[in-house]
């Protein structure tokens, strides 16, 4: 039994893919097994590579750039933290950003916003789309600025799990089953949600429109 | 208006533009100095820095009910005759059934 004092900062070790494996690429598996051998300076490769997607990912759930940094940050440390559990059969990439979008779910719930949606929240050239959508629908672009603000002032209202569900399924085009295991929800669950995603967005549309008439 | 066709417009309209993926200067050096704050949680070390944390305790504990015991002799001793009596006067009845036979 280890005496007191002397902590222990060696993490545990874990299974890692050879370098030539199919799953984890030479480099990955290299920096991954250095910092599990008690490195964390061969941390900041990993952190360097695949910081991009993730702020990516992160600029989906938050506007302000510094909750963006945050969320980035949070899935580094967590990653570093349980790097012991990452066990190669996919590779490094997948796993984390199963974290990545796992940590973006938990920012929203704990940033919900009590408020509901309403016209007020639209700028001029947003109720301006609108107007022309209602009146002209097929001369309306599709990649207007506005409607893109309009879709993120939408989802900011929207329940965390609907926000989530409707961002990887309708946004970012994935499927059911890279949803279910980006998030850990089973696809059963994934389609439930996304149908009452859907129809909580529809709601929220009616009644923003509905203040606008008023 | 077409909600359904309202909703499936602005959806197409969010993906057309991908948020940026740009990264502030030096960041990950940001999150390298952030590091050693987190430890690997290493769960028997946990638990063996804790039972040697709680040995000293549990010593003095020990040693105090020892003095305690030893200095309560006397009275323990009183104790042994009141139970004895207490044996005496629940067994009584008993020895007295040969007597009723």
């Amino acid at each position: 039994m280890p005496r007191p004092g002397v902590e222990n900062r060696q993490p545990p070790e874990a299974r890692v893919a050879p370098a030539d494996g199919p799953s984890a690429t030479g480099s990955d598996a290299g920096w991954i097994a250095a910092v599990l051998k008690g490195d964390p300076a061969s941390f900041e490769p990993l952190v360097a590579k695949y910081q991009p997607r993730v702020f990516a990912t992160a600029r989906r759930y938050a506007r302000r750039e510094h909750e963006v940094e945050d969320i980035v940050q949070e899935v580094f440390l967590k990653a570093y933290q349980k790097l012991g559990s990452y066990r190669a059969e996919a590779p490094f990439e997948h796993w984390l950003m199963r974290l990545a979008v796992r940590t973006c779910y938990d920012f929203l719930r704990t940033h919900q916003r009590n408020r509901e949606f309403s016209f007020a929240d639209l700028s001029d050239e947003e109720s301006g789309w609108l107007d022309r959508f209602a009146s002209e629908p097929a001369e309306v672009g599709e990649s207007a600025a506005a409607a893109r603000e309009i879709v993120q002032k939408v989802l900011e209202h929207l329940s965390p799990a609907a926000r989530l569900v409707l961002t990887l399924l309708e946004i970012e085009d994935r499927s059911v089953k890279e949803i279910a295991t980006l998030t850990g929800w089973s696809p059963t669950l994934v389609k439930v949600r996304a149908f009452r995603a859907r129809a909580e967005m529809r709601r929220c549309l009616e009644r923003m429109l509905r203040d606008k008439k008023l | 208006m077409d909600l359904v066709e309202l909703q499936k417009r602005l959806m197409t309209a969010a993906r057309t533009n991908p948020p940026s993926d740009a990264v502030p200067y030096a960041f990950e050096k940001r999150i390298i100095a952030r590091l050693p704050d987190r430890r690997f949680l290493d769960a028997w070390g946990l638990w063996s820095q804790t039972l040697w944390r709680a040995v000293a305790p549990c010593l003095a504990i020990m040693l105090m009910l020892g003095v305690w015991a030893s200095l309560h002799r006397g009275d323990w001793a009183q104790e042994e005759g009141l139970a004895a009596d207490l044996e005496n006067a629940v067994y009584a009845p008993l020895d007295d059934l040969g007597n009723v036979w």
